[in-house]
């Protein structure tokens, strides 16, 4: 409750009270300056400039938009703008360099690295993981096993049309599913999984027929995968004898490789990125694992 | 003995109109009372000059001193660099990492503070603080434009003729001058003085530097020329935070009252002496709060309004010299003094005090550590950070790979080669990308001058023994031609 007890001088301070008490809690009048009062006033007549020139009042549709215009969607822009106008010249270099060159060039490597990165992490992340480092049915990039091949030019070549996708330069080859399509018959299989094993340094059963198995092999894949199960690049079929395996290796992996096939999926890239973004996600996928 | 008592009240507010009558019509907004400093000279006014001199000199001048460090580092002597992000003090450069040693002159200027403050209060407030100092020079250019208080008062108590309008355009126009050249002065510390001062001249300055000189020009007219002891009693800080820390011992520009009580002219002192009465020093004309520049009358006692400048000292001296007294009426000195002789006890200035003690050590403590830390301080870097998907990777003969971002750290002024090794397993093997192969398994790779290069570094290894699933690793970058080195370290995990 507000007493007025009429205002007298406060004994420990020797100021003079408003007169105005709060149960018991009195006011001291020390007054402000003036100029104080002054500058309260401007700030409440520069805000009323900010109605005026920025974006302030919702109306029923839309908003008042200010005499300046200004909105920030379009200094977004502006940034953007400044930000390529700042790469502009090493992104020209780079657009019209060959990427082999453009590789062995300091200044262009550490561009593109830094360029590829980001285009990698929005672009090639969801599938090969954030490091390059893939997951079952996506190929890790950092290891040094390459299914259409390691070179500059070859990853350059898989990045801009994809695998197995409607680009007619996409990369094209498959691991036909031999016992759905009736090429093998389903008890031949563990047979010739024995035999697999056996050439890539896998446990063996003890009672395989590794004899009848390399018949099942030469006949059926050797063609793709070489008659020492190396792979062959041209094709995308993987080494066998190596310990990297996209799909898995024991015996139920296997058997499910061999009845229905595989075939994975990379889109084309040459219609959603610009050329020389691929050319700086080849060289940064190429550095991934130090090139091959 | 009569009773004297120091009233530190009513000087509390510092400057203003007579207490206001108590009442609901009191003011609730005090109008500015002006203040007219008058010129003094003395000792603290000749210490007031120097400081202003030398201070203003080095601002004013030092964007234009040159040190050389080579062709591929700017030759200012101090140079603010934002867009590269360096630091540049003479035989100094800090980059943004280094951040810590503006922590350390933080701290440093923090304890210098505080150390003043404990041993003469505000010597910060009285001689060194901007305000202070292009105050005072504000002041000196208006009694040179509009002549000394009594000519400033008597011009203001009439209405303006056509002299005192022209003596004060002119006031302010060197206000605005100085001003201006104050904001100048600020953006030569940004980037290459003698450049930049030609691109203000044509027009071609970026407009951020016209800006900032615009910016500095209003708030250096505003704050030296109009608002002066205003910004000390409402806008600042300090004055609150000194009368915390600050204890009886500090010395504080005193009057003495034991010597100057009771006050009144010199008639009237001789009539009082002549009846066998106490007559105090103080003849009572005035002069110290004539020259006081923020309108305080140092008699009432230390206040929030009395910045501790010394002048009223000097005025007071040049007053007591003339009636034949012995100077230091107004000294600095301690309210505790003034109790001592009051009791007639010698009188005691104790400067070394625990916190005097505690300020200079911790001075010396962060000095020390800060110099140790520059002498030290390896124009080499190199710093590692391990990948995380995948940590480590199969190769196709059963080899272990892992990879890592390697930074190499060029502080130098010229190209450097350095030769990176690594070691860890056994039979480790280090590429990195854009590096050249050498003997011995290292990896030649240059970095720019004053530059950093981050890099893509493998390590390839067979697989641990047994169950071993990481080992540490160590990084090396030696300086191809200095031989200086710097070492990382890190792990080499299994997959
Ligand atoms: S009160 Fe504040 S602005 Fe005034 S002199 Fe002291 S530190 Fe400077
Ligand atoms: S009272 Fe004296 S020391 Fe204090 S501000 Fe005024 S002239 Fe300076």
């Amino acid at each position: 409750m507000v007493d007025h007890t009429g205002p007298e001088i406060d004994a420990a301070t020797g100021v003079s009270t408003t007169g105005h008490e709060w149960d018991g809690i009195r006011e001291l009048n020390n007054p402000l300056p003036r100029w104080w009062l002054w500058i309260f006033y401007a700030c409440i007549v520069w805000s009323v400039g900010y109605w005026v020139v920025y974006p302030s009042w919702p109306l029923v549709s839309g908003y008042a938009g200010g005499v300046l215009g200004w909105s920030s969607r379009e200094s977004v822009d502006v940034a953007l703008a400044a930000l390529q106008a700042q790469r502009g010249a090493t992104l020209q270099r780079l657009a019209e360099t060959p990427v082999e060159q453009a590789n062995a060039d300091p200044a262009l490597l550490a561009f593109s690295q830094a360029l590829g990165r980001a285009a990698f992490a929005n672009n090639c992340a969801p599938c090969h993981g954030a490091g390059g480092g893939g997951a079952r049915g996506y190929p890790n990039l950092v290891d040094d096993e390459w299914l259409w091949g390691g070179s500059l030019a070859q990853i350059q070549q898989t990045v801009t049309h994809g695998v197995r996708n409607a680009d007619p330069d996409s990369r094209q080859g498959e691991m036909p599913a031999f016992v759905r399509d009736g090429l093998l018959p389903a008890e031949e299989v563990p047979i010739v999984i024995e035999y697999v094993r056996q050439i890539a340094g896998l446990d063996v059963l003890p009672d395989a027929d590794l004899a009848k198995g390399k018949e099942i092999f030469e006949a059926n894949c050797a063609s793709c995968h070489g008659a020492e199960g190396h792979g062959n690049q041209e094709l995308g079929s993987p080494s066998l004898v190596d310990p990297i395996w996209l799909y898995g290796y024991d015996r139920k992996d296997m058997t499910e490789t061999i009845r229905n096939g595989r075939g994975g999926v990379m889109p084309t890239w040459v219609e959603r990125l610009d050329p020389t973004t691929i050319k700086a996600l080849t060289i940064y996928v190429h550095a991934l694992g130090g090139g091959a | 003995m009569t009773a004297i008592v120091v009233d530190h009240r009513k000087g509390k507010a510092g400057p203003g109109p007579a207490e206001p009558p108590p009442g609901d019509d009191a003011p609730l907004y005090e109008a500015r009372r002006k203040i007219y400093p008058q010129s003094v000279s003395g000792t603290y006014r000749r210490v007031r000059w120097i400081v202003l001199l030398v201070t203003l000199g080095i601002y004013y001048l030092l964007p234009f001193v040159r040190w050389n460090r080579g062709p591929n580092a700017p030759d200012q002597a101090v140079l603010i660099d934002l867009p590269a992000r360096r630091f540049y003090f003479f035989f100094i450069e800090i980059w943004p990492q280094e951040i810590y040693f503006f922590t350390g002159l933080l701290i440093l200027a923090a304890m210098a503070l505080f150390l003043m403050n404990a041993l003469a209060g505000r010597v910060w407030c009285g001689y060194l603080c901007p305000q202070t100092v292009w105050t005072d020079l504000f002041l000196a250019i208006e009694r040179l434009c509009e002549g000394d208080r009594r000519e400033r008062m008597l011009r203001d108590s009439h209405p303006l003729n056509a002299e005192g309008v022209a003596r004060k355009s002119a006031k302010h126009l060197l206000w605005l001058i100085t001003a201006w050249w104050t904001g100048g002065a600020w953006v030569l510390y940004f980037a290459d003085a003698p450049t930049l001062v030609v691109e203000l001249a044509t027009g071609e300055a970026p407009l951020i530097a016209y800006g900032a000189i615009a910016t500095l020009t209003f708030t250096t007219y505003s704050l030296a020329g109009l608002m002066r002891e205003q910004v000390c009693l409402y806008m600042c800080p300090w004055p609150r935070i000194q009368a915390a820390l600050t204890d009886e011992d500090a010395l504080n520009v005193t009057y003495r009252v034991d010597r100057g009580e009771p006050r009144g002219s010199l008639k009237k002192a001789a009539a009082l002496r002549a009846a066998g009465e106490p007559a105090g020093d103080c003849i009572d004309c005035g002069q110290c709060v004539a020259v006081c520049p923020t309108g305080v009358d140092i008699r009432d006692g230390a206040s929030l309004g009395c910045i501790q400048c010394g002048l009223c000292i000097d005025a007071c001296d040049t007053v007591m010299r003339r009636v034949g007294q012995p100077e230091r009426l107004i000294a600095y000195d301690t309210d505790l003094n003034i109790q001592r002789r009051l009791r007639g006890e010698p009188e005691q200035v104790r400067l070394v005090r625990p916190r005097t003690i505690l300020y200079s050590a911790i001075i010396l403590l962060v000095g020390g550590i800060m110099v140790y830390a520059l002498a030290v301080r390896s124009p080499v870097g190199i710093a590692v950070q391990h990948d995380r998907n995948p940590v480590a990777v199969t190769l196709s003969n059963g080899d272990i790979r892992n990879g890592y971002a390697l930074r190499l750290v060029n502080k130098a002024a010229v190209e450097t080669t350095f030769l990176v090794t690594v070691a860890g397993p056994a039979d480790a093997r280090l590429d990195i990308v854009g590096g050249t192969a050498e003997a011995g398994g290292a990896v030649s790779v240059t970095v720019g001058p004053d530059q950093t290069r981050e890099l893509r570094a493998l390590v390839t290894a067979t697989p641990l023994p047994g169950k071993e699933t990481s080992v540490p690793v160590a990084f090396r970058a030696i300086d191809a031609v200095t031989g200086i080195t710097a070492t990382v370290d890190d792990t080499f995990r299994m997959p």
